[in-house]
């Protein structure tokens, strides 16, 4: 029994896996708001109401902005850690989702100041569900991730 | 295709038969009927009496007090369909619809990661969904039992016997009325089929209890109708493939028509103008996969708030709507009995409200079925009070003007103010209409215009970091209370900054006082902007590096700041619409100055180099554009719903406007010359039905303050195979939807990417078709009869200014077509993308046209190559908005006299524009043509005459699309290529 950088790097990034896992379930409820407006047709179709929504929106895509940068510095973070820990395999398995993130990241549209998740490109239908399923996707990664962390913490923290 | 509004004359004319026709209608139609359903549609709207005529204000019939309760519509959670999970697709720079069409294919030019990233997911999410379709396939059964129940045929049956026994006193609607009458009851037959064997069965039992029906009635749908009816020589000569590199002369010699649905032909005549609503597929296929295997994009077209000089309107305190998916009542609902029907978009069964029962057109009760709003496909609504919690907004109109001395040298001020001044009457409006103006160089001034005052006060504000109204109450005035003082105000403005030596131009604080200014009421704001805006927010760089011009990958095609995108959803969020007019020489980033317009539904108009004086051409052009913006037809505070038949989905839309929540369009301003379109996907197998319908309901305030709601509805059957896709493929439609789909992608992605995808568009469906659907594989590049105007229309897409590659696009330019690609109606995107030409020095009577005695030479339409012209003639090339007039040096010495009115050729001036009025044979016949030609359409196309050595030959020769030039293949070599792709 010793406590390890390997232990360490498992235990922090379990701490922040339950961050990340919170984020997922964050976005999953924000484009669920996006997509479904919850007012009756004739609702939704008063002037009034039009200004409360797109508010709404605004706000909702502003946070989704805002988080991005967090949840991928984090998920890099676990990957160097485990990358100066040397834990090849579980460097392995976050490698993918890294560099589906640097994609993400620079492949916004190519002279826009923003990050993605601009109002007008999130509302459609087509690229709202793609984000749903992202982050549905990144929710169970997490989440098995979280209770890989978890185990492999136990195990180096017994086997050495 | 003629948009000529009512006009009366005859698009069946013998002159006007089309190829394009799908053979597959119903044989006892000779040859020489085929547009029999387009003229039936406008006859039939025809019977109402005038334009926004109301035909009916329902007085409920008496004695019935429970109607009050049963009509107050409910307020529902949303409908289902929002929640149904769209299709998949991309995000950001993924192509839309990725999985839906061959755009996927197209060669990649993202990193390495991307492209599979996307279609991992793709593939992932056809498994995620399918619970989906469970409610689909679960409701129906239940429906369709209360259809096949022996009480519903005799009870339709008595419906008949009102429009026979009681001649309805209206005479102009009696026709109206009368036919649709008899054939309402026939309608339902195609939604009640039980099952695909069972409607043999079925129809029998509903035909004609009074014999009074001549032909005998088929069961709905292509597969019955075409083997009851045997029309397999038709569908043969319609499926019959057509060897493109064969055949020479593909374009047809007459304006193209859309292809009329395979429907019965009752229920086709009750559809929806395909002016209005139109369908990429006129044969919707039953499944995702099978759309998949034809490679073409499924989506509709729409023209919704288009000009109609017949238009039913209806007043009612209730209108009919489905309780579950609120579609309106239309034509292609089925009535189960006279107090049920039943939705045809989500198959719920409805009460009919008691109001419903009287028939206000025939003064009849007990007829639900003969209402206005089941007899027409397009109707308007007044609506009740339940549709607006605030009153409706009054119209408010914003000029915002650059008096930048860029802005004065142009000398635009004055020819915007002249027209201003005449069409101050014109403006839409009532009572309460309120108009202002701003003008900005490096502070922004506004104008009083209060009250007695003795003449309007300028404000200046000169803090343009953070912008403050002056005195808000006095700057938005009523138009008719203060008339003289605006009057003096537009007749002063143009002289009052001819000082001015400001060259900086502050347009983002102006635009940000400009809203300020509007956020309480709405409105709409109309920019004039000259050049860069170069100070305070939304100050811009200049991207465009000549050299690099050539550079696809460097172009800018998006915008170099989100400032404008963010204040036109505030001004979306406040219902203020921004159109901008951008006058400018040099470079002006349109791409990030036309988001102003773009996400708050306005529209853009770029007249390139526009000088008073050193650019003659383009002050007309302003002045009769402008004419027209100030006038049309207006709608504030709208929104848009499209809603389709259950198991297809809407995901992506085209146009200008911001989209709310995924199916609701949030439009602060409709216009009558603004087209849209949407992308769908089949979510559910469609086995089980016959037809589809979609509908559009567009809920607006109009300029005197009512709120309407203008319903479009259309009906398409549904085919198992692919040969029936391919045999109603609509290529126009097909073409417009590509050209939306593409302007994403070269904004995404690229433009040599969107170019890619074009040209792989073609391959694949033509591939496609070549493996699917030919036994034998022949030689040649083979096309269905449908498709085989689509290389050359993608070929006329690749040479258009907003795809072309090459240098000789500017890029304002460039970014103003891809405006209008996204923002035209059909009809005016393929005239712009393929215009029509016509020789006109040999104009003769046969053939014509006769409208209200006037004989309208109709000359054929010729391929668009230099091979066609000859020196000896003249050329009126139509291209939707333009239209140039070329004439050959030997042009014959008799049309230049008579129709031009000049000596000889040497003397036709440079810059000539309009023909003079002679009073010989040939002026007439030629200055009819033309007449006719911009009659059809609202706006007026100027006419330039170019002679050869005219600067204007460049663009006409321009469009010379069969041709080669210089960085694009002539027609025969973009064929080859394809073949050698195709049979690859």
């Amino acid at each position: 029994m010793a406590f390890t950088f390997a232990a360490f790097c498992y235990m922090l990034s379990l701490v922040l896996c339950a961050a990340l896992i919170f984020f997922a379930i964050w976005h999953i409820i924000a484009f669920d708001e996006l997509r479904t407006d919850f007012k009756s047709p004739i609702d939704q179709c008063n002037p009034v109401h039009a200004r409360e929504r797109l508010r709404n929106i605004e706000r909702i895509c502003f946070l989704l902005r805002k988080l991005v940068l967090p949840e991928y510095s984090i998920h890099s973070l676990f990957c160097i850690m485990f990358l100066c820990a040397q834990e090849w395999l579980t460097l392995g398995l976050n490698v993918p989702l890294l560099f589906y993130h640097i994609w993400r990241y620079f492949h916004c549209p190519a002279d826009s100041s923003e990050l993605a998740y601009d109002p007008p490109a999130v509302m459609n239908a087509d690229t709202l569900s793609y984000c749903q399923k992202e982050a549905w996707c990144k929710l169970a990664f997490y989440l098995l991730s979280f209770f890989y962390y978890l185990y492999c913490m136990i195990y180096t923290l017994v086997s050495s | 295709m003629h948009s000529s509004d009512g006009q009366g004359y005859n698009p069946s004319a013998p002159g006007s038969y089309s190829h394009q026709m799908p053979a597959k209608v119903p044989p006892h139609q000779s040859s020489g009927q085929y547009n029999y359903s387009s003229s039936q549609i406008a006859s039939q709207l025809n019977n109402y009496q005038g334009p926004g005529q109301i035909l009916n204000r329902v007085a409920p019939p008496s004695g019935s007090p429970v109607q009050q309760a049963g009509s107050v519509p409910q307020v529902l959670p949303p409908a289902p369909q929002n929640s149904a999970a769209s299709s998949a697709g991309g995000f950001g720079a993924a192509p839309p619809g990725l999985s839906s069409w061959p755009y996927g294919q197209a060669p990649a030019s993202h990193p390495g990661g991307s492209q599979t990233s996307h279609l991992a997911h793709v593939a992932g999410t056809a498994s995620i969904h399918p619970p989906s379709s469970l409610p689909g396939n679960s409701n129906p059964p239940g429906s369709y039992q209360y259809a096949a129940s022996p009480g519903g045929p005799p009870l339709q049956n008595s419906y008949m016997k009102p429009a026979t026994t009681h001649p309805s006193p209206a005479t102009p609607n009696v026709n109206m009325g009368r036919n649709v009458g008899y054939s309402y009851p026939n309608l339902p037959p195609g939604y009640q089929n039980t099952s695909p064997g069972a409607p043999g069965l079925q129809a029998p039992a509903l035909q004609y209890p009074d014999g009074s029906k001549p032909f005998h009635q088929p069961p709905l749908g292509p597969n019955h109708l075409t083997a009851s009816m045997g029309t397999l020589s038709l569908q043969q000569e319609g499926l019959r493939p057509v060897n493109l590199l064969q055949e020479r002369n593909i374009l047809p010699t007459t304006i193209l028509q859309a292809p009329v649905p395979n429907l019965h032909e009752d229920i086709q005549k009750l559809n929806c103008n395909p002016e209005l609503f139109r369908c990429t597929l006129t044969n919707i296929p039953q499944t995702q996969a099978l759309l998949n295997k034809a490679k073409l994009p499924l989506g509709l077209l729409l023209h919704p708030f288009k000009d109609l000089s017949q238009l039913p309107v209806v007043t009612s305190s209730t209108i009919v709507r489905c309780r579950s998916c609120r579609t309106y009542i239309n034509p292609f609902v089925s009535f189960l009995d006279q107090r049920r029907w039943k939705c045809n978009l989500c198959y719920r069964v409805n009460d009919v409200p008691e109001e419903f029962m009287y028939n206000p057109v025939t003064r009849a009760y007990g007829e639900p079925h003969k209402r206005p709003e089941v007899q027409n496909a397009t109707i308007e609504f007044m609506a009740p009070s339940e549709y607006m919690l605030r009153p409706p907004q009054p119209p408010v109109y914003l000029f915002v003007f650059d008096v930048s001395h860029n802005a004065i040298e142009t000398g635009y001020l004055n020819t915007v103010c002249q027209t201003l001044l005449d069409n101050l009457d014109l403006l839409p409006g009532n009572t309460r209409t309120k108009i202002g103006f701003i003008t900005f160089d490096s502070t922004i001034h506004f104008y009083s215009l209060q009250e007695g005052l003795s003449q309007p006060q300028m404000l200046i504000v000169s803090d343009i970091e953070d912008v403050f109204i002056p005195m808000p109450e006095n700057l938005l005035v009523n138009l008719n209370e203060n008339r003289e003082l605006i009057q003096d105000l537009l007749k002063t403005l143009p002289q009052m900054f001819t000082k001015s030596l400001e060259t900086q131009s502050a347009l983002g604080p102006a635009l940000q006082a400009a809203f300020k200014l509007m956020s309480p009421t709405g409105g709409r704001i109309s920019v004039f902007q000259t050049q860069l805006p170069s100070l305070g927010m939304g100050a811009l760089k200049s991207r465009e590096e000549p050299n690099q011009r050539s550079n696809a990958k460097d172009i800018h095609l998006t915008p170099s700041t989100d400032f404008y995108k963010k204040l036109a959803l505030d001004c979306s969020g406040q219902q203020v619409a921004v159109d901008l007019f951008l006058l400018s020489g040099q470079y002006s980033d349109l791409a990030s100055l036309g988001c102003i317009s773009r996400y708050s539904a306005g529209s853009v108009y770029y007249y390139q180099s526009y000088h008073h004086k050193h650019n003659p051409v383009q002050v007309e052009k302003l002045q009769k554009e402008l004419k027209r913006y100030l006038t049309r037809k207006i709608g504030f505070e709208a929104v848009m719903r499209i809603r389709c038949t259950k198991g297809l989905s809407i995901h992506t839309f085209h146009g200008n406007f911001f989209v709310r929540s995924t199916d609701l369009l949030s439009l602060p301003n409709v216009n009558p010359d603004a087209g849209y379109a949407v992308q769908m996907a089949v979510e559910e197998s469609l086995s089980d039905m016959q037809v589809v319908s979609f509908q559009s309901a567009l809920l607006y305030t109009s300029s005197k303050g009512e709120r309407r709601i203008r319903v479009h509805t259309m009906c398409l059957p549904v085919v198992a195979t692919l040969s029936d896709v391919y045999l109603g493929a609509d290529v126009q439609a097909i073409t417009g939807l590509l050209a939306n789909m593409a302007v994403d992608r070269s904004v995404s992605a690229s433009l040599s990417d969107a170019r890619d995808a074009l040209v792989n568009a073609v391959i694949d469906s033509l591939a496609a078709y070549r493996s699917s659907v030919l036994s034998i594989q022949q030689p040649g590049l083979m096309a269905p009869r449908s498709l085989r105007l689509f290389p050359l229309y993608v070929l006329a897409l690749l040479k258009q200014k907003a795809f072309q590659a090459g240098t000789s696009a500017r890029l304002d330019e460039r970014i103003f077509t891809m405006c209008q690609v996204k923002n035209q109606p059909l009809v005016y995107l393929m005239l712009m993308t393929h215009p029509n030409l016509y020789r006109v020095d040999n104009l003769s009577d046969e053939g014509a046209l006769n409208i209200n005695d006037k004989t309208i030479p109709q000359p054929p339409i010729l391929q668009l190559s230099v091979e066609k012209l000859s020196r000896d003639g003249a050329y009126l090339m139509d291209a939707g908005s333009v239209m140039y007039l070329w004439v050959g040096k030997n042009c014959g010495q008799n049309f230049i006299s008579q129709v031009l009115g000049v000596p000889n050729y040497g003397s036709v001036p440079q810059n000539m524009t309009h023909l003079p009025e002679l009073e010989t044979a040939e002026s007439i016949r030629t200055t009819t043509f033309i007449a006719w030609l911009r009659e059809q359409r609202p706006f007026f196309p100027i006419l330039y005459i170019v002679k050869d050595e005219s600067p204007l030959k460049s663009s006409f020769l321009q469009n010379m699309i069969e041709d080669r030039t210089e960085s694009a293949l002539s027609y025969y070599e973009f064929l080859l290529h394809i073949q050698q792709q195709v049979n690859k």
